[in-house]
């Protein structure tokens, strides 16, 4: 069925916010009754625009589909991983707006416009980022489930520390912040390694910092 | 996860009058604790009206020196800003005690604020909790009990708030700014902000249906040095069993908040006047109505000695 006969507008423009849900009390549909019935038939779905890896993707999405799920199961870019689901892995954190997130406590509609950068964004296997050349040379992962995530978030970290973004183990809040080994394993214990690959990937990063 | 509508508010009062208009709806800030919750079906909101586009990301001075942070002010922003880094450290090091980069990065200030107890019964649908069904039982009572509450908690339920930030800003006396579906503004000192729930442990806070937070405020800086100790069965990414925030001034006297231990940061005025005689006498007012559980009673020495560490660390010292 097409979204269009699915969505009539009025209902659209309401999914897409702005003005109309103010009104949206005085719409038929917005009955209570009305959205009941509309909800056993087929779940609510909504349009996103998200700008992945550069490129802009449009996509019908049923409201509950999480950003990680997007990117995964709609979109086919199966680097970014599940690990809980609940926000305690840090498997699926990709950047969004240049901002590292877990991609699994978030809704894809959430991120109407906004830039997401994946694993597959960061480099290619021909062209790979420093990061990612870093875990290879210091091998840091086993199994690698969780090397995208690890990958995506030490990156972010680095530039974290750049921006003066102060961590639990900063000593002096009002200095430059440091990338030390104390300072990436704290700020780095949001992506868990089922393998231990953890002093391996705290020497990955440590030689990108360097340069 | 129950299917919901969705909406994008565009003002803060558009916001909380949708939120009254629409049946079981809620707002959607950073996502990282409601969503949670809805994959559980532990919280069920057929509207959801995503508050993340409404501004409010601003960190202002105020009029009389303090500050004003927008409610979207992501956790990450504001332990970072050069005003909380210097007048109001106990907050900074108080965010970065919690969570993790990734979900501090997505955690707003509002929503912090209002994250539900991490009662592991709460959590577990198959088991009874009060709070997640009124009238059902309360299964931590009688059951593992360790990270539960052990203050000012009541027949009905044991569980604490468990956040970092909000015992922080309990020390600090801030301010939450708030806007009705009617479009009336009120401010809710954060002592009155999260309830001591007694029988009804389903309401959690003092928002009325559909109110909004837009702002939290801080009053101007009080100096002194800023600490923010937190205990917890691993040192990084793990909720507090129990953590102490405290401001303390070079005479010996100060103030001093719990967290973990609690269904609110736990501060009384009668505490802080026991500052200057040590940490057992504070620890001794503070919790002279515990009700601890067998699995809990621990938290009570333990509050006693990380305040005792605090308090006997070298005075220009800042710690975390
Ligand atoms: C694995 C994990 C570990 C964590 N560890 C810690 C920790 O150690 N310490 C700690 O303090 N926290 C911890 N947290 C919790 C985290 O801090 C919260 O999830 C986060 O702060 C919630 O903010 P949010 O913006 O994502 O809220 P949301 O999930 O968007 O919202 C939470 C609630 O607030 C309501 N809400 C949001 N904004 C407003 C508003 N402006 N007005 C009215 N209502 C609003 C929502 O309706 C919802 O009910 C952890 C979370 C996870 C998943
Ligand atoms: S302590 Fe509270 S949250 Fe935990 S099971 Fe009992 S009623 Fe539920
Ligand atoms: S899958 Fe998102 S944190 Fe584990
Ligand atoms: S490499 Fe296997 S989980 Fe990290």
């Amino acid at each position: 069925m097409s979204e269009a006969r699915r969505f009539p507008v009025s209902r659209r423009g309401v999914i897409a916010g702005g003005t109309a849900s103010v009104a949206a009390a005085n719409l038929p549909w917005s009955d209570v009754k009305a959205q009941q019935v509309e909800r056993s038939v087929e779940p609510p779905s909504v349009s996103v625009s998200l700008n992945i890896n550069g490129e802009e993707r449009d996509l019908e999405l049923d409201t509950r589909v999480t950003l990680l799920d997007a990117l995964r199961e709609h979109v086919g870019l199966t680097g970014t991983k599940k690990g809980c689901d609940h926000g305690q892995c840090g498997a699926c954190t990709v950047m969004v707006n240049g901002e590292r997130v877990n991609s699994c406590l978030s809704l894809a509609v959430m991120h109407e416009g906004d830039e997401i950068t994946t694993i597959e964004g960061l480099g290619t296997p021909d062209a790979l980022h420093p990061m990612q050349a870093a875990f290879v040379k210091h091998d840091g992962y086993q199994c690698g489930y969780c090397t995208p995530g690890q990958i995506c978030s030490a990156v972010a970290v680095l530039q974290e520390i750049e921006r003066g973004i102060p961590s639990h183990v900063t000593d002096d809040l009002l200095a430059d912040m440091q990338p030390t080994n104390m300072e990436m394993r704290e700020r780095m214990s949001g992506n868990i390694c089922r393998c231990g690959a953890y002093s391996n990937i705290a020497e990955a990063m440590a030689d990108v910092a360097e340069g | 996860m129950q299917s919901f509508t969705y909406e994008r508010a565009q003002t803060p009062a558009e916001a909380a009058k949708a939120a009254a208009e629409r049946e079981n709806a809620k707002f959607i800030a950073g996502g990282t604790n409601l969503l949670d919750l809805m994959k559980l079906e532990i919280e069920r909101p057929t509207h959801l009206i995503d508050v993340g586009r409404l501004g409010l990301k601003e960190i202002e001075d105020t009029s009389d020196g303090g500050l004003r942070i927008g409610t979207l002010v992501s956790n990450t922003a504001l332990s970072a800003h050069p005003r909380v880094r210097r007048d109001y450290a106990v907050l900074t090091r108080a965010i970065q005690a919690g969570a993790s980069g990734q979900l501090r990065n997505k955690a707003t200030t509002g929503g912090n604020l209002l994250q539900r107890t991490r009662c592991p019964y709460f959590y577990d649908t198959n088991m009874p909790c009060n709070k997640r069904q009124p009238g059902a039982g309360c299964a931590a009572q009688g059951g593992y009990s360790r990270q539960l509450g052990v203050v000012g908690v009541s027949d009905s339920c044991i569980a604490t708030y468990p956040g970092d930030m909000a015992v922080a800003m309990r020390v600090l006396d801030a301010v939450v700014e708030t806007i009705a579906p009617d479009g009336t503004e009120r401010r809710i000192p954060i002592a009155d902000f999260h309830r001591l729930w007694g029988d009804t442990p389903h309401i959690e806070n003092a928002l009325q249906p559909g109110e909004l937070i837009t702002h939290v405020t801080l009053p101007r800086p009080i100096g002194g040095r800023h600490v923010y100790r937190k205990v917890r069965d691993r040192a990084s990414y793990a909720f507090a069993l129990v953590s102490v925030a405290a401001v303390l001034q070079p005479d010996g006297r100060g103030r001093v908040a719990f967290g973990g231990v609690a269904p609110k940061p736990w501060r009384m005025p009668e505490a802080d006047a026991e500052l200057p005689r040590g940490a057992k006498a504070v620890v001794g007012r503070a919790f002279a109505d515990a009700r601890p559980t067998e699995h809990n009673r621990f938290k009570i020495a333990l509050a006693q000695r990380a305040l005792a560490g605090i308090l006997s660390d070298a005075p220009a010292q800042q710690e975390g």
